[in-house]
């Protein structure tokens, strides 16, 4: 019984605190001055994408380098149904947007809640599609392949505006004023519900925060089922795990398209959180940033992956500006023009360059390892393996 | 009679080729070949700026194959992804701007070499900025390979491509601090004039400047490997590291000249590549490198001859693509290259180590 209030009391608590933070939140305002909300919901949403990657990185050992994509395809599936882009039609289902004129709003207007489900589905069904062609490769390829996958996509939606005269993605201008997602039904009393707004970003938070722990959900039970083993086996030998019944191309599929629903439901949140979406935003170094956090935290530890995704994010909201006014101040005393002038945080690639180095010759397990990950990855024994577990060299 | 008979079995040998390939090479064969007679009917309305295109595509295929060189090479030795040489290759094009520009860590050597600069003063700039860059881009990678692969050597290869991963973004952001954001001019040192008589067909100085340089580097490093002791040591390294150390090969040498080859090569490309396009940006490695490593799949990589061949084939490739789909589109069309190599074709179209499981050496 103690074990058992044991092994739940740090979640529950952490979940506690994440309920009350709105309230915290409101008393760091009034006393320090600072609000978090913002910060928050983006760290979130990288929180979401993380744990995402660490199914495919983490659970199944497939370097996954174009991960972007699948959180670009969520945004604009949220961008396609639910804005006036595409002037042609109008539709509207349970939808928070009203037209000024009044009528039915031109464009394609759905509930956010159904396009959550939609986006989830969609990218999961075009990472099978990516996926069953190219997972028969070997690790190195297969990190290739999905990276020219996750270059493709973006520069796609960049060339989309015209294609053959169609204009599906509105080229680099980007898809604008995405309708907010709400509870149209909900008694005038809740009004920040009825339609969420910029001013209260409360239910913006709470539907990340369920979002984010509908995942941490799935990553537990994942990571405990049988197809959790299944990744196991084929990531430590997957010669040994396919003599042994377990189709290695089927398993990796399954983690694939796992990763990228998540991908897609966080992009989705975020393409209807930020309202304008541009393809320009989804570049290669976003997938960098996301599998950093999966390394810096510990490859297939939720715990982990979590905090990596925090001190990451919290590394680019305030230690980089921070640093940035400590390098002015030392400019200005020494007089350097060069130095009072620069600009640190444009520079947030290198230390992400620099965090994927040292982790990988000094602790490649993470800051909270997985335990039997961190034993894969010291095992120095070449000729077992090939994906992240083993070494696999000739 | 014999000629007869040899004629015969060869055609008995492609018929029983073709009946025993799939469904998906054939395909693919049948949509290349429908590409292929696209582009000779775009060529047949404009021959002349058809031609004009496939010599621009050949230029930039070969200083493009100097780079894929450099990653066939690695991955040949050690089967790692050196993601970090495409920012190589930037940095060689930075050295060599640095180089020209006369102001080297502050100090004012010589005045910069510009277009208005004495013939004789250019052709001794290029030279010596192609010369500078060489060496210190073949230093560099054999100092990452020192710092960040040496110690992983018997690590998973996916960590070893990761930290290749973080000595790329480490690069990209040294060339940012160095030269900044935007697009840096190159001098415009070698003429942009025509040297063909006709106006129609358009082969400028610029190409000429590249492929002298392209070529004897090509053949010395086709000497060093085939004929030299140390190449014969690379590529017994490249076939079994045990065994080569066995009969007295310093292997952790080997793979130290490797990567100064490769390093070697992606400079003398940075400072071409610079010359010839007049721009160069700090992130011009990434695009640049991803085309490279298509260019050394499509050959095979491990493959030397291949990556040569495949660097030429996407630089037609993308020439192509720039003139009869436009230039946006170039990247795509590249990339999709790229998956569509390694989903159907791992191997290459010349064939060296397998990409798939299981399969090849």
């Amino acid at each position: 019984m103690v074990a058992r209030i044991r092994k739940f009391a740090l979640p529950a608590i952490l979940i506690l605190v994440a309920f009350l933070f709105p309230a915290i939140n409101v008393f760091l305002e009034n006393t320090a001055d600072v609000n978090l909300m913002y910060p928050v919901i983006i760290v979130a949403v990288y929180i979401m994408l993380a744990l995402g990657l660490n199914i495919v990185v983490g659970f199944a050992g497939l370097l996954d380098l174009g991960f972007v994509a699948f959180y670009a395809l969520g945004a604009y599936v949220v961008g396609w149904l639910a804005s006036s882009h595409f002037r042609q039609v109008s539709i509207s289902f349970g939808t928070t947007a009203v037209s000024i004129t009044g009528g039915e709003p031109p464009g394609i207007h759905i509930s956010f809640w159904l396009i959550l489900i939609i986006a989830g589905a969609f990218t999961g069904l075009c990472g099978a599609i990516i996926g069953a062609p190219t997972l028969r490769l070997r690790g190195d390829y297969l990190a290739i392949v999905t990276l020219g996958f996750g270059e493709i996509i973006p520069r796609f939606f960049q060339n989309g505006g015209d294609l053959g005269g169609f204009n599906l993605t509105n080229g680099t201008i980007g898809i604008k004023a995405i309708d907010s997602p709400g509870f149209p039904f909900l008694p005038d009393s809740l009004y920040a519900w009825q339609r969420f707004g910029t001013l209260d970003l409360n239910p913006w938070y709470y539907t990340i925060l369920v979002l984010v722990l509908i995942t941490i959900y799935v990553n537990i039970r994942l990571r405990d089922s049988k197809l959790g083993r299944a990744w196991i086996s084929v990531r430590e030998d997957e010669t040994a795990a396919a003599a042994m019944g377990i189709n290695p191309v089927t398993t990796k599929l399954w983690a694939y398209a796992m990763g990228a629903v998540f991908g897609g439901l966080a992009g989705a949140y975020y393409g209807a959180f930020i309202k304008n979406i541009f393809p320009t935003s989804f570049s290669f170094n976003i997938s960098i940033l996301i599998l950093s956090m999966v390394i810096l935290g510990g490859m297939g530890s939720i715990y982990g992956v979590i905090l990596g995704a925090i001190a990451l994010q919290g590394l680019n909201f305030y230690l980089l500006p921070q640093i940035n006014e400590w390098v002015h101040a030392i400019g200005d005393a020494v007089g350097s023009a060069a130095l009072s002038n620069a600009d640190v945080p444009k520079y947030n690639f290198f230390l992400f360059g620099v965090i994927l180095v040292l982790m990988m010759l000094l602790r490649p397990e993470g800051i909270i390892p997985n335990r039997q990950r961190a034993e894969e990855l010291h095992d120095q024994d070449p000729g077992t393996g090939d994906a992240m577990g083993g070494s696999g060299r000739a | 009679m014999t000629t007869g008979e040899a004629t015969k079995t060869r055609s008995a040998a492609l018929i029983d080729g073709i009946k025993s390939s799939t469904w998906g090479s054939r395909i693919a064969v049948v949509l290349t070949a429908l590409l292929l007679i696209l582009l000779l009917v775009e060529a047949g309305q404009e021959p002349a700026q058809f031609t004009s295109q496939l010599l621009i595509g050949l230029t930039n295929g070969a200083i493009l194959s100097l780079v894929a060189l450099g990653y066939t090479l690695v991955y040949g030795i050690i089967e790692l992804i050196n993601f970090a040489h495409g920012d190589n290759f930037m940095i060689g094009s930075f050295v060599g701007l640095t180089v020209l520009s006369g102001t080297i860590l502050g100090l004012n050597l010589f005045s910069p070499i510009t277009s208005g600069s004495d013939v004789l003063l250019r052709i001794v700039g290029v030279l010596i900025s192609l010369f500078v860059a060489m060496v210190a881009c073949g230093l560099l990678n054999v100092g990452i390979e020192r710092v960040a692969y040496k110690p992983l050597r018997n690590a998973p290869r996916l960590a070893v491509l990761i930290t290749a991963i973080g000595m790329s973004f480490i690069l990209q952001n040294v060339g940012l601090v160095w030269k900044g954001p935007i697009q840096v001019p190159f001098p415009e040192l070698i003429s942009n004039a025509n040297i063909l008589p006709s106006d129609a067909i358009i082969f400028r100085w610029k190409d000429l400047f590249v492929v002298l340089v392209t070529v004897p580097l090509l053949v010395a490093l086709s000497y060093f490997i085939g004929s030299t002791k140390q190449g014969k040591a690379m590529r017994a390294v490249a076939q079994d590291k045990e065994a080569a150390a066995m009969v007295g090969i310093n292997v952790n040498r080997t793979i130290s000249i490797t990567f100064l080859l490769g390093g070697i090569l992606a400079g003398a490309s940075g400072v071409m590549y610079g010359l010839f396009n007049g721009i160069t940006i700090f992130n011009v490695g990434f695009t640049q490198g991803l085309y490279a490593f298509t260019a050394a799949v499509l050959g095979g990589i491990g493959n030397l001859t291949g990556a040569v061949v495949g660097g030429l084939l996407i630089g037609v490739i993308g020439a192509m693509s720039d003139q009869y789909i436009g230039a946006s589109w170039t990247p795509i069309v590249i990339f999709s290259v790229l998956i569509l190599v390694l989903v159907f074709r791992p191997r290459g179209l010349l064939g060296d180590r397998s990409a798939v499981q299981g399969g090849g050496e």
